[in-house]
């Protein structure tokens, strides 16, 4: 489904003199998606997401937005807009004068530029401070001020960097739902750069997985859940195991796992109540630990402790072969 | 224990109090007290007079000897602002390691290893008649004859000022400049800001607080002087200090006295003013 709206990148690679950053990476955003860039950090997740910014030159390939290569465009000429980790609001600013700032940088008058301001505090429910000087706000109210910032260029894409970090978790879960709802009513392309893989499966329409500068594995959210390609992915997507069957390694959902009369001998290790599932780790005889996620009811009819041998069986065709 | 508290915190707030009671307080009061005594040419009497500040207000020496002083300090302070701002933000902004900030700073405290009145000297045969700085232009052709107003002149006694205390203005803005987020130049430049609106909108506003204390630094410095000018202007220019300078020299204290108290309280107005415009408590 591709449209010439949709950002693409093109061989983009990024050099630190010896050492590359991110490696020949190609990948369409399609138009109007919500897309997480999700990998352990020093993955190259965020340099790409700055190169798409302007914020770091690039080395080698282009950017491409609406057919046009940006990649050595300054940033407000992009048609992207980043939102800060930090929020990287103007201290000395009041909030409306935040939102406001690129506007006038544009040189667009005080009242128009009030008004667009004013209409962006309200998408975020933020009106009510825009007198507010930024360390007068919560950190749930900076990053919407930040959001709102960021938005009023009315950009195509917008780059989230590690938007939820500095929130607490309870806080990190309401904003989460706000991004989707704004993403859904603005209809613009989203890219959000995050390390947490549950942060990536709430929100993301596709997830693209990094490691070691380049993209291990890109997809919609539940196929990269369902079918990680290598062992990397199905390690930092969590809730797998990894494990050698036959001389080659595969991927199982910990929830797919069940104690049955045959299967799989292994000893049970640990057991741990997390309410709704039981996690019961066990060791195999080939000396590989394996995590099943019991549902609590089925435990409990038939419980284990650690040091009682148990079988491990799983649906055919639930364990999938992945790529050395 | 509340009781307690209460006399430690007294207990340690007490040494620094004793010794500006003793060294500050007390010798201001003094001060204040013997501008109002009168004297004469080989007598001081106490008393209480308004005869000092009368003569003060009276003579047209004061005002213009005040404002030749406002007029250094206007000068200084403008041409240590420009200096101190700029090589704050070339060290802030401009050097990305840390180390190499640090070396350059320390860089420019070199020249505080030697004493102010060294360094005022080492002007003098520079700058003189027969200095490197005009027998350079000759030879250049830029000029025919030596200039005059090389040495011994306004021009001398504000290079002096600049060069003695840049340094005061360049420490206050550049400490204030490394606490600013760099990812703020970064969201300026994502909102369309140019490298002067980045400057002007989002820099200068965020280091106003270092400016103001180096000016205050500057200011001060400037107007309490005396000895830079007497020495760069070979005694030909005078400024409130030297006016008190020369009556303590004649023995003249409750007119040296009267004097001083009237351009601290100048100095006083003047950083009250503005501090109005700028808080800087945040950076204390």
């Amino acid at each position: 489904m591709r449209s010439g709206q949709d950002l693409e990148l093109v061989h983009l690679t990024k050099r630190y003199g010896d050492t590359v950053a991110v490696r020949d990476v190609n990948y369409v955003f399609h138009n109007g998606t919500y897309v997480c860039l999700l990998g352990p950090s020093g993955c190259g997740k965020s340099t790409t997401l700055r190169m798409i910014a302007g914020h770091e030159s690039v080395s080698d390939g282009s950017i491409v937005l609406d057919g046009l290569d940006i990649a050595h465009l300054p940033p407000a000429k992009r048609g992207t807009a980043m939102m800060f980790q930090s929020y990287a609001l103007f201290p000395h600013l009041s909030v409306r004068d935040n939102v406001a700032f690129s506007l006038r940088m544009r040189g667009v008058d005080k009242p128009s530029r009030h008004k667009a301001a004013d209409e962006m505090l309200e998408l975020v429910h933020m009106t009510s401070f825009a007198q507010r000087l930024p360390a007068q706000l919560s950190g749930g109210q900076q990053q919407r001020v930040a959001l709102a910032r960021a938005l009023v260029t009315k950009p195509r894409v917008l780059l989230l960097d590690e938007p939820l970090s500095a929130l607490d978790p309870f806080l990190r879960i309401k904003v989460r739902a706000e991004l989707k709802r704004l993403q859904r009513e603005l209809g613009i392309t989203f890219i959000h750069v995050t390390h947490g893989q549950d942060e990536a499966l709430a929100l993301a329409d596709e997830i693209v997985v990094m490691n070691n500068a380049v993209i291990e594995q890109a997809g919609a959210a539940r196929d990269v859940w369902n079918a990680p390609k290598t062992e990397f992915v199905a390690r930092f997507m969590g809730g797998h195991n990894v494990i050698s069957l036959d001389g080659a390694k595969v991927a199982l959902r910990a929830d797919e796992v069940v104690l049955g009369d045959h299967g799989l001998s292994a000893t049970v290790t640990s057991v741990e109540y997390q309410g709704a599932h039981v996690a019961m780790t066990s060791m195999t005889e080939a000396g590989e630990e394996v995590l099943a996620l019991v549902p609590e009811s089925t435990f409990y009819a038939n419980p284990k402790n650690p040091g009682d041998a148990v079988s491990l069986a799983w649906d055919e065709g639930r364990a999938h072969r992945l790529q050395a | 224990m509340l009781k307690n508290r209460h006399i430690q915190g007294w207990l340690q707030a007490s040494p620094l109090t004793l010794i500006l009671i003793g060294f500050l307080i007390l010798p201001i009061i003094t001060i204040v007290v013997v501008s109002f005594w009168q004297a004469t040419e080989f007598s001081i009497i106490p008393g209480f007079s308004f005869e000092n500040y009368e003569f003060l207000f009276g003579s047209p020496v004061t005002y213009k000897v005040f404002f030749a002083t406002f007029k250094y300090a206007a000068i200084t302070w403008a041409m240590t602002l420009a200096i101190g701002f700029t090589v704050a933000y070339y060290l802030a902004f401009h050097i990305q390691n840390q180390t190499t900030q640090i070396a350059l700073f320390l860089l420019c405290t070199i020249p505080f290893w030697t004493s102010n009145i060294i360094r005022m000297i080492s002007w003098i045969p520079f700058l003189g008649r027969n200095g490197i700085a005009n027998s350079m232009l000759q030879s250049w052709g830029i000029t025919d004859q030596p200039l005059e107003w090389l040495l011994y002149s306004d021009f001398s006694v504000i290079l002096a000022f600049v060069h003695l205390y840049t340094l005061f203005m360049v420490v206050p803005i550049f400490n204030t400049m490394t606490r600013i987020d760099h990812s703020l130049i970064e969201a300026a430049r994502d909102n369309g800001a140019s490298g002067f609106q980045t400057l002007t909108h989002v820099i200068l506003p965020l280091t106003k607080p270092g400016i103001m204390i180096g000016t205050i630094f500057v200011l001060t410095l400037v107007m309490g002087d005396f000895i830079t000018v007497r020495f760069m202007s070979g005694s030909q220019k005078a400024n409130v200090g030297r006016l008190i300078s020369n009556d303590i020299a004649l023995l003249q204290y409750p007119s040296a006295a009267a004097t001083a108290v009237i351009l601290l309280i100048t100095v006083l107005i003047v950083i009250g003013i503005l501090l109005r415009f700028v808080d800087i408590r945040k950076e204390l």
